[in-house]
């Protein structure tokens, strides 16, 4: 398979957006009230993806490393205005229907993620392909809820009615809490699928999860830090063997390494200039410890 | 429309999370604990203050006199984030208590899209400064409200024996979705 089919593949199946790596959650349940608002949404991301990756892509030399994030931001946030300004001049009623979700197009973590993971890497060529990958993924998920939504919600598929007549649609799916549960059925039913492969063929089932940093691409993705992600594939299956993480040892002001290092869990450490000892928040247990110096004297 | 309904509109009946799906990534990813949840709301809440305040101040004081209305989206993104970024510095060198109790939440907020999204929607409903500073902090504070409930609704669902393809992330989300269905009924309250 060459390399720009790849792309497409990995972007619409292997690593879908939505279904495999659970990102973008606001705009996938805020738009899906109908199938078309999804899948205008999701080519709108689309374009914006294609365009960014294309631009940093062809930048990815001449952008400092330092300052990468804040000049992918702006590069995403031009073409975001770009699209934003076209779809209120050509589809006026996508426009106002999604409203204030297209300018979130810049804040949506799919885009960050890949021009993180791969634009900044990659030549031109795939990078586009990657964009489209991605961002076609992206349309399917969100056009298949949305589909899934107005069915159930309002008896139509695309705006063609289709059983408004024999039934009374069940009006909650339109709107807000339906979204969730929809979303939470559609999860539930491919955990189900993943967990009868796993029994057929012995293995660990890949649970998809939404309270975990296992999509995450970039450093500051969807407010969860590469940082704070423990190492390994599968984050449920980490979090399930691992040793918990209790306490979080200052290696350079501890005087005692060794025993720091005996201790399963020693990570990460923050030194910051007034406020002395460690402050870290522990993704998987979702607790903020904080060591002082005394602490650690203390256990010395 | 006085301070109190105000209040209670941007807080409880357009609840940020639950009614406009906005910021939802750490609404199911730091809600684990309720501790963790109500830091992170506070952070939030002084986050998007701030943030309402400087975007609608540099709206209607440097991009209305400008002609350059159309670069919101630009300038928003990049105040936010630079705005995060100083508030970071700056509590971590002069306010060191408050730095020990919001400071690990700072971060994870810049790409939090309720804080762009109430700064957009502020000058889109053409909120004078006063009032956005006041649908900031009151939205952020239905935000604070939602995820702290979550959580602790999470922390009872730890003792449950919930089915296996439910687990993680389905589960969260259909508690999600039952607060949305009691929020709904915020609506009757206007």
């Amino acid at each position: 398979m060459n390399k720009c089919a790849e792309r497409l593949y990995n972007g619409v199946i292997k690593e879908n957006p939505t279904f495999v790596q659970m990102l973008g959650m606001c705009p996938t349940l805020a738009v899906t009230s109908t199938a078309i608002n999804g899948l205008g949404m999701g080519l709108a991301t689309t374009a914006v993806l294609t365009m960014s990756n294309l631009m940093i892509s062809a930048l990815r030399k001449v952008i400092p490393d330092k300052v990468r994030i804040p000049a992918f931001i702006t590069i995403i946030a031009s073409f975001v205005t770009i699209i934003s300004f076209l779809m209120q001049a050509y589809t006026p009623d996508l426009y106002d229907s999604l409203g204030v979700f297209i300018s979130l197009i810049v804040v949506n973590c799919i885009i960050l993620g890949r021009a993180e993971a791969y634009a900044s890497k990659n030549p031109v060529i795939p990078s586009i392909f990657d964009g489209l990958g991605m961002g076609l993924g992206f349309t399917v998920g969100l056009t298949l809820i949305g589909i899934i939504r107005e069915f159930l919600g309002a008896g139509k598929i695309f705006g063609f009615e289709v059983t408004t007549k024999l039934w009374d649609p069940i009006a909650i799916f339109t709107s807000n809490p339906g979204a969730f549960f929809v979303l939470a059925f559609l999860i539930a039913g491919i955990n189900a699928f993943a967990i009868r492969k796993a029994k057929k063929t012995g293995g660990k089932p890949k649970l998809r999860r939404i309270d975990t940093c296992a999509g995450c691409t970039n450093l500051t993705c969807a407010g969860r830090r590469m940082a704070d992600c423990p190492e390994g594939e599968d984050e449920a299956d980490a979090e399930e063997t691992a040793p918990k993480k209790k306490e979080f040892f200052d290696i350079e002001n501890d005087v005692d390494v060794k025993a720091a290092i005996d201790k399963p869990g020693a990570a990460e450490v923050k030194n910051a200039e007034p406020i002395e000892g460690t402050m870290t928040l522990d993704m998987t247990t979702g607790k903020v410890t904080y060591t002082s110096p005394e602490e650690e004297e203390g256990k010395e | 429309m006085n301070i109190f309904l105000f209040a209670i509109s941007a807080a409880l009946v357009n609840n940020v999370v639950l009614v406009q799906f906005q910021g939802l990534c750490p609404f199911l990813g730091v809600s684990k604990n309720t501790k963790t949840a109500a830091g992170m709301g506070g952070a939030v809440i002084f986050v998007m203050t701030l943030a309402s305040t400087v975007t609608s101040v540099v709206y209607y004081y440097v991009l209305t006199p400008l002609d350059l209305q159309y670069l919101n989206t630009i300038a928003f993104i990049l105040i936010i984030a630079g705005l995060v970024q100083f508030v970071e510095m700056f509590l971590k060198k002069k306010v060191p208590s408050l730095y020990r109790a919001l400071g690990v939440y700072l971060p994870l907020i810049t790409t939090n899209c309720a804080v762009l999204g109430i700064a957009i929607s502020n000058v889109q409903d053409d909120l004078s400064v006063g009032r956005s500073i006041l649908n900031g902090f009151f939205s952020a504070v239905g935000f604070a409200i939602a995820i702290t409930i979550l959580a602790s609704i999470r922390e009872k669902m730890e003792r449950n024996n919930v089915p296996k393809a439910f687990q993680g992330g389905p589960i969260i989300l259909i508690a999600a979705g039952l607060m949305a269905l009691a929020f709904q009924g915020f609506s009757g309250l206007l």
